[in-house]
């Protein structure tokens, strides 16, 4: 867990040593301050659920920009030659530099808070929807960043690593779409499979553990793959 | 401390080593030799636990770097040929990471012992990226000690540096040897002549030639060779040269120079000067020449088996 601990450390020192979180959390904190302004001068609602419902587009952007350079970098740099040739587990990498990236994604979020200040102060808000709300935001993002990490995983080029990224993030959102067209059992199975179906109980104010299931599966299905994506050097 | 057998690695089809095996004792510098892409860097790669072999297996004081990964890694300071660095980190940082990353527990006065074996001082502060190749150079060795492992892999140490860089990073890496057990690879001859204890010559995958750099020198030195320059040399000087007992061959080298091979053990210097004065030659120059380790390196990468790569 030492060394876990050591890889998260580095990897947040890294992440704002140069300049992409800082851009990451600003074009994420523009987005939400513009769209938190529209919504609420519109609906005059003391809610932030359309707000969260608007965040999980901009946080479909945002998380390749925070994920891309995780392995990619390593890669083009040779860096990882030095990282796997240490006393380390492949895992243990994987989970440092995750961690790094989920501590980012917390930050930023953890700065939206401002809003539901702002609504506490103009209105009185119901904290419940805004906690689980978060909850359900974090671990939206947490399933985007272990995507994004996979894809790092596969290339030494940031730019490829951050477009699969999207693709397969948008692919996981829209699968649903084929529901329709596939009917029967298939149906269910795809729209359960569907990054778009789960968040909105969140926004409601219910924490439903097939949701959480879901996201949390996601996540460790992708970091899973990343180990292994790591190991693939054993036998190349 | 090393032990290394039968040691193979395919990548696909194209083999990469076939059949190394070897082994180095603690405190020996090992100089691994031979032309690029020879299997220098995937058999250290192989030792540092980066990649597996195909067969055959390696040992780092005695953990076997497959099955008993992390032990074995936990004994070796590895420096990659391309020196990788963290480019946006300062100097201190890198060394800190690295050293908790290898368990170091005095993080500060490890970190400051290898600053200043490896010439840092004044350098902590600085970022990575904005230094020149030569520190760039030092902080990756610094990177390999910092944990003061007792084995030490170096991929071409001293590429890319200038002569002064050289000269220090070779007098650096003889003062580690005894404390700790070296393996270099190098395709720089004289450094594997004046840094390494003992060589290892690999080409094609295969190790061609094992022994200390003198006494490689020597299987080839057996034959004298012999450098002879003449003012007034006729057509027929060759053959004539040749005639002389023991002598095997004669060449001429691009100055107009005799190059005269002799029999291991014969000595023809004698015969050689009595036929300049008899012919009036003009003798003008008449030495014994050591035969390089250069000459010894090619003789025997040359005669090797070509490949079935090299023929498909």
């Amino acid at each position: 867990m030492r060394n876990v601990a050591n890889i998260a450390r580095r990897e947040l020192e890294a992440y704002f040593l140069s300049p992409i979180a800082y851009v990451a959390i600003a074009i994420f904190l523009f987005l939400m301050g513009y769209l938190f302004e529209r919504i609420l001068y519109l609906s005059r609602e003391a809610t932030l659920q359309y707000v969260f419902y608007n965040m999980t587009t901009v946080l479909m952007l945002v998380s390749p920009l925070l994920s891309m350079r995780l392995f990619a970098e390593e890669n083009r740099a040779g860096t990882l030659e030095l990282l796997l040739t240490s006393p380390v587990r492949d895992w243990e990498v994987v989970l440092g530099k995750y961690l790094a990236a989920l501590g980012v994604l917390a930050l930023a979020l953890g700065l939206t808070g401002v809003y539901a200040l702002v609504l506490a102060v103009v209105g009185q808000p119901e904290w419940g929807p805004i906690l689980t709300g978060y909850l359900g935001m974090f671990l939206f993002g947490a399933s985007l960043l272990a995507l994004g990490l996979l894809t790092s995983s596969w290339t030494r080029n940031q730019v490829i690593a951050a477009f699969s990224a999207v693709v397969l993030i948008l692919f996981l959102w829209v699968i649903d779409a084929l529901a329709s067209s596939a009917g029967g059992p298939l149906a269910g199975s795809l729209r359960y499979l569907a990054l778009s179906q789960h968040f909105e109980d969140f926004l409601r104010g219910v924490v439903d553990t097939r949701h959480v299931a879901y996201y949390l599966s996601l996540t460790f299905l992708c970091l899973f793959l990343t180990v292994r994506s790591l190991e693939s050097r054993r036998w190349r | 401390m090393i032990e290394v057998e039968n040691l193979t690695k395919f990548y696909g089809p194209a083999r990469a080593i076939q059949d190394v095996s070897f082994t180095v004792e603690p405190g020996e510098i090992l100089g691994f030799l031979g032309p690029n892409a020879a299997g220098k860097t995937t058999t250290m790669r192989i030792l540092a636990g980066y990649i597996p072999p195909t067969s055959g297996t390696a040992r780092i004081c005695g953990h076997d770097v497959l099955f008993d990964s992390l032990a074995a890694r936990r004994n070796i300071g590895y420096l990659p040929e391309s020196v990788p660095l963290y480019t946006e980190m300062t100097v201190r940082s890198y060394l800190e990471f690295f050293a908790r990353l290898r368990g170091v527990r005095q993080v500060a006065t490890a970190v400051e012992r290898v600053v200043a074996l490896c010439g840092l001082e004044g350098k902590e502060g600085e970022v990575i990226g904005r230094l020149s190749r030569g520190y760039r150079q030092r902080v990756g060795l610094a990177q390999a000690l910092v944990h003061d492992p007792p084995v030490l892999i170096l991929d071409e140490p001293t590429v890319g540096l200038d002569p002064r860089q050289i000269a220090e990073v070779r007098s650096l890496i003889r003062s580690l040897g005894g404390s700790h057990t070296i393996i270099l690879s190098t395709h720089i001859l004289p450094e594997a002549s004046q840094v390494c204890s003992r060589v290892l010559i690999i080409n094609n995958g295969r190790i061609v030639a094992e022994d200390r750099p003198e006494r490689l020198a020597a299987r080839v030195r057996g034959e004298q060779q012999i450098l002879l320059q003449l003012g007034r040399p006729e057509p027929e000087s060759e053959r004539l040269l040749r005639s002389i007992r023991g002598v095997r061959s004669v060449s001429r080298d691009g100055q107009g120079r005799y190059r005269i091979a002799c029999e291991p053990g014969a000595e023809c210097r004698p015969a050689v000067a009595e036929l300049c004065v008899q012919r009036g030659w003009q003798l003008l120059e008449l030495r014994t020449q050591d035969v390089t380790l250069e000459e010894v390196f090619l003789r025997l990468t040359e005669d090797t088996v070509p490949t079935p790569e090299v023929q498909a």
